[in-house]
């Protein structure tokens, strides 16, 4: 197996690692650098699980190989936080009770930070003032994360809940 | 994984070239070859990842269209103001696809050259012509409720999963490619192949060519358009049928129209004589229905699948209405409007 050199910083860490060129960013982040907060669930890109943000971007890290990410600054679920200060979106996944097993639970928050800065809830209709119509839009910019346990109530409310508190900041 | 040599590519004439080596690859967002690769359907053993050449710009055209850069991402194009203003069938179409996720990744050029998800496509312990060539057809007999209803073969039946292309297909788009004998461009309608007894082969690219870029016509169809995908669940589906249809209209009369089809061919589906029914006549229910029935002329159900036929006519019926009231199907929004 071919190794290449691969430079990118994972939660604002520099890494310099030899990577085999068939390895997935999903299995350099678990294996290599530890990171276990990403998870792999169905390992084809149809679960969500493994999402991950790569320059802001969120992707599914089961269908990349690290090497192609060479310069590129990723962010997993360990590096949503600033330090103990949980992000907006992890404390209303805890308060709205937006999980049950959890393991879903790094990507939709990766997802839902990826989400928001995407802009959207910018479809080419715009973002809608009702929050119904927002719901629906929430679930179909969400519709990429899967939850066995049937979450998604609670996720929605989770997320709604960082989106009015961005309106009102 | 299958091992695999990796090699990055910075201009086009050496992506061309690396690719005519026997088994080599491109590879740009990778979301459906490297799914493939873990499968085992796919095999090369050399990636040429192109995701350094400079083809991740959207420009206008001097004829006063558009061109997408091969490498332009799926979310980008979908989100970028003049193909949301001026082709928002286009923007729809990609909306409907895929994931956030993936339409972050997936970029135009492989939107056009995924490969269909026919099951036994996917399963290497069964057979498939257009994996294996020669080695018969699972679906033919088998489980095909996905399966094509139009232009398939005695060798395979399956459809291409795209709804980025047949927004494409409607729109009369162009797709330019480089290889080792220089650049041509290709008619959208013509890119992607029926089966016929090579369905080894999914589209009229040759060895080394890469597509560039797409371009898309002056014409734009900016009101009277739809994207209506009909899928067994209302998020992250592939389409069982799904219509893009743009019209322009004058004074109450359809002047223009164009109609494709997705989920039910090897290649997204048109046929202008369907068209021209309704070119010059005002808008009718008849008139589509004569439409929708030319446009399926020829259908032929597997068994699993008959239901598409129907299920065609009247998506393609509600599309018509759609469009020419200038009600086109949002994609967050789930009930049919």
């Amino acid at each position: 197996m071919d190794q290449l050199p691969l430079h990118f910083s994972v939660n604002g860490k520099q890494h310099a690692l030899s990577v085999d060129v068939s390895a997935t960013l999903l299995d350099t982040l678990r294996e290599r650098l530890g990171l276990t907060g990403t998870k792999k669930g169905c390992d084809h890109g149809q679960c969500g699980a493994c999402t991950v943000l790569s320059d802001g971007r969120r992707i599914n890290a089961c269908l990349t190989l690290a090497v192609m990410h060479e310069g590129r600054a990723i962010t997993t679920i360990e590096g949503i936080a600033s330090g103990d200060d949980l992000h907006a979106l992890q404390k209303a996944f805890i308060a709205h009770d937006a999980f049950q097993c959890g393991y879903c639970t790094p990507g939709q928050i990766c997802s839902a930070v990826g989400m928001i800065h995407e802009g959207h809830v910018g479809t080419p209709e715009g973002r809608p003032a009702a929050d119904d119509a927002l719901r629906d839009v929430v679930r179909e910019f969400m519709s990429g994360n899967l939850c066995r346990c049937g979450a998604y109530t609670n996720i929605v409310d989770a997320i709604m809940d960082v989106l009015h508190q961005q309106d009102r900041s | 994984m299958n091992p695999f040599s990796y090699l990055r590519v910075t201009d086009v004439a050496q992506a061309a070239r690396e690719g005519c080596g026997a088994e080599a690859k491109f590879i740009a967002g990778g979301t459906n070859l490297l799914d493939l690769m873990k499968e085992n359907v796919e095999r090369p053993q050399r990636l040429i990842d192109i995701n350094g050449l400079p083809l991740d710009r959207i420009e206008g055209t001097k004829e006063g269209g558009l061109r997408i850069g091969a490498l332009v991402r799926n979310a980008d194009l979908a989100a970028h103001k003049e193909v949301r203003n001026r082709y928002p069938l286009l923007s729809s179409a990609l909306l409907a696809g895929a994931s956030p996720q993936l339409r972050n990744m997936a970029t135009t050029g492989g939107n056009i050259m995924q490969r269909t998800r026919c099951y036994y496509f996917y399963d290497v312990a069964t057979p498939c012509n257009k994996r294996d060539p020669g080695s018969g057809c699972g679906a033919i007999g088998g489980v095909n409720r996905i399966h094509a209803i139009l232009g398939a073969s005695d060798l395979c039946i399956a459809t291409h999963p795209s709804d980025m292309c047949v927004a494409m297909a409607a729109l009369d788009a162009k797709v330019n490619v480089s290889g080792p004998d220089g650049d041509r461009s290709i008619p959208f309608t013509d890119f992607h192949r029926l089966p016929g007894d090579t369905p080894e082969r999914d589209n009229e690219l040759q060895r080394g060519e890469l597509i560039t870029s797409i371009d898309l016509p002056a014409h734009t169809f900016p009101k009277h358009y739809t994207y209506l995908k009909v899928r067994d669940r209302l998020s992250y589906a592939f389409a069982l049928v799904s219509v893009a249809v743009a019209l322009e209209m004058d004074g109450g009369r359809i002047v223009q129209a164009r109609i494709a089809l997705g989920g039910v061919a090897h290649k997204p589906w048109r046929r202008r004589d369907a068209e021209q029914i309704l070119e010059g006549g005002t808008p009718d229910g008849k008139a589509y229905i004569r439409s929708a029935q030319a446009l399926l002329a020829g259908a032929r159900g597997q068994g699993d699948n008959d239901f598409k036929i129907e299920l065609a006519q009247r998506t393609i019926v509600r599309a018509l209405t759609q469009a020419a009231r200038g009600t086109p199907q949002p994609q967050t929004r789930k009930s049919i409007v």
